[in-house]
């Protein structure tokens, strides 16, 4: 069938099976590959694209209940090519991952949480990333890629909205 | 070897630069790979723990619209050979699918293709096998037992390795030592499990006659196997190193699912791709950990000082031999720890079961041993009444007593492990710890102190190969990097591995900036692939610092040699009375040739270059391992590994004796991995195998029912640490450079992943022995501590 999806401020009209995941559909059929399956059981957070500027897991959602709902993925978070967003620098800064493959959805999830809470605790990150499992780092340098990503935003401006 | 404090880009905090392609989400995974008329993988598995596979029938999956093929074994077992495995054992074949005879639940019996994942998927579940169920096997002491079930009945036992070492005095130590002690643990089995599953496309291409392969791969000689396998020279297989490999740690070896796609591309004419559902990965994809239990006497005296140890460890290695075994063998590098033990006993016993096939995890087989070690350490502490930490320092190899050798062969390299235990106890103040632990005590919580040391053997030699394995003769296991200078000047240096996120190409561009002195930025660092590869023994046994670093120093070091040749030359001087400095040669008189000139007479004139110079600039170098490149002793003695780091961690944790929950309130680590050579990875290696010891001692376990059933299958079973789980550490760090690397560096990969098991298992039994338990078994999971609290009537 036929469903009509915006993402990263793109419309497109793709045709998908009614079983198809929100996350193999944005894979496969969008050639947006950033966003990763780790379990498929929505335990690990791999999967996660911001819908409606909240962080979800696209592996637990089917392509077509996503119809007409703005969703950003990792690819939309850059202002440009070559150029990274104030959280992407900030996980450069602190080398806040290793093999790569969970960050994508970490920033994601950092993006979701900097939108609600701009002056996050360490709580407040810790508890915002507890649903992304990173198997690299034992999550320190992720914390304070956060952290100092925040930092930095509150001196600048508010994080550009999620669903740009 | 210089001094940490002389280096210009080396040990300096500069970003990583693979981190860029990450967090944009443009990392080349190999399922991001698609190639055109691809074509899809799954599998149907036996559900029996051991049967023999009566029939198969296909019919109905290949009448579904969209299936290509179904594969069973038997056909597959005709094309091509088993899988190598590292001990002479042809009685126990490995092969991708079963043939015949399925060993455990999970065991791929079939292969289904399909135009898309999800057809493959319904199909397989139309495949019809009919099975007669065998008896079976699941514990390793049982298997053991020569009246136990079979799973490999024509090798006649299920015993693949079991070998007694005596390294020393042993009976007579323990004669001469007025304490003995013994003591039974146990490492349940996990493993590293990746977020990303292991993934292999492989495309065959008839007109070129090559075999392209993209995989997940952290495996030394892939290649070989994979041709070894398919009956195919290995120069008709093309394996990508420019594969970003989501996480490994030690499994994503892949041999049995690269043989499989790689069969299916011949036979269909398509590319075929496999990419493990998760299912797929903890059940049937050959990635667990050890399962070891070890029997340990010890012998010491009235102080304290432990004299001898007898270890017997067993291995439960599942129903395949794989390299498991040899998990049993690079202990032996490192068997009496940071310890001046004197004389041991070794008995390294390997044994089939119906269970997963093992695979390499995180530091090959160490971590279960230098558990084993520090719970010993702690039992002779607490036998004798002597504080934990100083009974460490009472046996700690002293500082001057380097080059340190071992009973067993290996000569430790350098360290300071009183220094850096001191360095950790000062940080925590550890009096302070022992009364917060008392407090805490007093506040009806069940609270302990966890103390442990570990080695980390590091420069990843396979000496365990030729001490396990008399027939294997292998006595290098080297690395390599290739530097080229265009004619524009810029650098490219070739590396000729995968990464799965140790930030080589971030170690080789740092090291090429170091040596020739210029911006690491101007240093482009690719992949080749495996047929225009130098050779690598991949990134195992924390060795690309020392391997990759060292081969990447002796390359650029050749580099500029030839440049300071080409400049003398010019100035008609010796070679030694030029000098370099930033990327020019100079002589004492003032001429001067820049980097664009130099590169310029390199490429275009060879009438200025010097007698007998290849023209262009392009070097490479082949690195051997440090002090390897001799067999084992026929006594058993080898040198295991170059170089040891060290790391000694202490931690305070706290149980709530109602609910059984450990909760860490503070974890300090020492650390010792020589010269840093860069500090942002360094670090995140560290608190990420601490995260990854913390899950294997408290929540992780592949636990089966008493029906051979895997129960731990997906992340709801099998727990991973979150961000929740892991505490705060404290890193402090200490500078030992090894004398046998070009910059004093050492591995750092596994020390975390080492320390903190035993660190946790201190401190869980310190918490629990005022209630007379002691926990001797990981994982320590909730349940259980709350189960024994209970029992032991102090649950409040």
């Amino acid at each position: 069938m036929q469903v009509i999806l915006n993402v990263n401020g793109k419309t497109h009209t793709v045709d998908v099976e009614p079983r198809m995941t929100l996350l193999d559909c944005l894979r496969e059929k969008l050639a947006l590959t950033g966003a990763h399956a780790g379990c498929e059981h929505g335990v690990c957070g791999a999967c996660t694209v911001l819908i409606e500027g909240q962080a979800a897991r696209s592996c637990l959602m089917f392509a077509v209940q996503a119809e007409d709902i703005p969703i950003t993925t990792i690819e939309g978070i850059a202002p440009g090519p070559g150029e990274l967003s104030p959280i992407q620098d900030a996980f450069c800064e602190t080398h806040g991952m290793q093999c790569g493959y969970c960050t994508p959805a970490m920033i994601l999830t950092a993006h979701a949480l900097l939108a609600r809470n701009p002056n996050p605790t360490r709580e407040d990150i810790v508890d915002a990333i507890s649903g992304n499992i990173c198997r690299c780092t034992g999550y320190a340098q992720i914390v304070e890629a956060i952290a100092l990503a925040a930092d930095r935003l509150r001196g600048a401006n508010r994080p550009a909205e999620a669903s740009k | 070897m210089s001094a940490p404090a002389s280096f210009r880009y080396v040990s300096s905090n500069r970003r990583v630069r693979e981190d860029r392609r990450f967090v944009a989400g443009k990392g080349n995974f190999v399922a991001d790979r698609v190639l055109p008329e691809m074509r899809h993988v799954a599998l149907v598995t036996c559900p029996h723990p051991a049967a023999r596979i009566v029939s198969i029938d296909k019919r109905a999956a290949l009448a579904m619209p969209g299936v290509h093929y179904v594969l069973d074994g038997r056909e597959l077992a005709e094309a091509t050979l088993p899988l190598m495995s590292g001990l002479e054992t042809p009685n126990v074949p490995r092969r991708p699918l079963a043939v015949d005879v399925a060993r455990y639940s999970g065991e791929w019996v079939a292969a289904v293709v399909a135009d898309t994942r999800a057809i493959a998927e319904d199909a397989a579940e139309l495949v019809d096998v009919t099975y007669e169920p065998l008896p079976y096997v699941l514990d390793g002491e049982q298997a053991y037992d020569p009246k136990s079930p079979l799973v490999h009945a024509a090798h006649g036992t299920n015993v693949l390795l079991d070998k007694t070492f005596v390294w020393g005095e042993v009976e007579k130590d323990f004669a001469a030592s007025p304490h003995h002690l013994s003591l039974k643990v146990k490492w349940g089995r996990s493993a590293t499990v990746p977020i990303e599953t292991f993934g292999v496309l492989a495309s065959w291409d008839p007109w070129r006659e090559i075999l392209d392969v993209w995989a997940s791969i952290q495996m030394p000689k892939y290649p070989d196997q994979i041709a070894n396998a398919m009956k195919l020279p290995a120069s008709a297989v093309r394996v990508h190193y420019d594969v970003d490999v989501g996480g490994s740690y030690g499994v994503k070896r892949g041999i049995k699912h690269t043989v499989l796609v790689a069969y299916l591309t011949r036979r269909l004419g398509f590319p075929v791709r496999l990419i493990e559902d998760r299912l797929e990965n903890m059940r049937g994809g050959d990635a667990h950990g050890p399962e070891r239990v070890f029997d340990i006497d010890v012998a010491f005296d009235r102080d304290g000082v432990v004299h001898s140890m007898k270890m017997r460890a067993l291995d439960n290695v599942g129903a395949y031999a794989g390299r498991s075994p040899f998990q049993l063998g690079k202990p032996v590098g490192a068997i009496v720890g940071p310890y001046r033990i004197g004389s041991v006993q070794y008995q390294a016993i390997a044994v089939t079961t119906n269970k997963t096939v093992q695979e390499a995890v995180r530091a090959f087989g160490q971590s279960p041993t230098n558990y084993a070690i520090e719970r010993m350490m702690d039992e002779v502490a607490n036998h004798l009444g002597i504080d934990r930490l100083e009974i460490r320092r009472r046996n700690f190899i002293r500082p001057e007593q380097f080059p340190y050798l071992i009973p067993s062969g290996t000569t430790y390299d350098s360290g300071d492990y009183p220094a850096v235990a001191d360095k950790a106890a000062a940080r925590a103040d550890y009096a302070a710890l022992i009364e917060e632990r008392d407090r805490l005590r007093g506040e009806g919580l069940l609270a302990g102190i966890g103390i442990a040391a570990c080695l980390e053997p590091n420069g990843g030699n396979s000496s365990f190969e030729p001490l396990l394995n008399p027939k294997n003769t292998t006595t290098t296991w080297m690395d390599s990097c290739r530097i080229s200078v265009d004619l524009t000047g810029a650098i490219t240096a070739t590396m000729h591995t995968t990464s799965a996120g140790q930030g080589h190409e971030t170690l080789v561009a740092t090291i090429i900036g170091e040596v020739l002195e210029l911006d690491p930025d101007r240093v482009r660092v690719v992949r080749s692939d495996s047929l225009n590869a130098l050779p690598s023994n991949s990134p195992v046994g924390s060795r690309m610092a020392v391997m990759l670093g060292g081969a990447t120093f002796h390359a650029a070091q050749k580099l500029k040699a030839k440049l300071v040749a080409i400049a003398a030359h010019d100035f008609g001087i010796p070679p030694e009375r030029a000098v370099y400095k930033d990327g020019s040669v100079s002589d004492s008189g003032g001429k001067r040739l820049t980097w664009a000139e130099l590169v310029a007479i390199a490429h275009r004139n060879f009438h200025r270059l010097p007698e007998g110079m290849e023209p262009g600039l392009s070097v490479a170098h082949i690195m051997q391992v440090p002090t390897g490149g001799t067999l084992p002793t026929p006594d058993g003695r080898v040198q295991m590994y170059p170089c040891f780091s060290f790391e000694f961690h202490l931690i305070l944790l706290a149980i709530d004796p109602d609910l059984g929950r450990p909760a860490i309130r503070r974890y300090v680590v020492g650390h010792d991995c020589g010269t840093v050579i860069s500090p942002k990875i360094v670090r995140g290696m560290t608190m990420g195998g601490i995260a990854h010891g913390i899950g294997a001692a408290l929540y992780e376990e592949f636990a089966y029912n008493e029906e051979g059933q895997l129960i731990a299958q997906s992340f709801m079973d099998y727990l991973l640490p979150s961000s929740h789980e892991v505490p705060h550490v404290e890193i402090v760090h200490h500078c030992t450079p090894s004398p046998h690397t070009v910059l004093g560096q050492k591995g750092s990969g596994e020390s975390g992943y080492l320390g903190a098991p035993a660190v946790l298992a201190s401190a869980v039994n310190d918490a629990l022995r005022p209630l007379g338990i002691t926990v001797n078994k990981l994982p320590m999971k909730i349940s259980q501590l709350s189960d024994l609290i209970a029992a032991a009537g102090n649950s409040k």
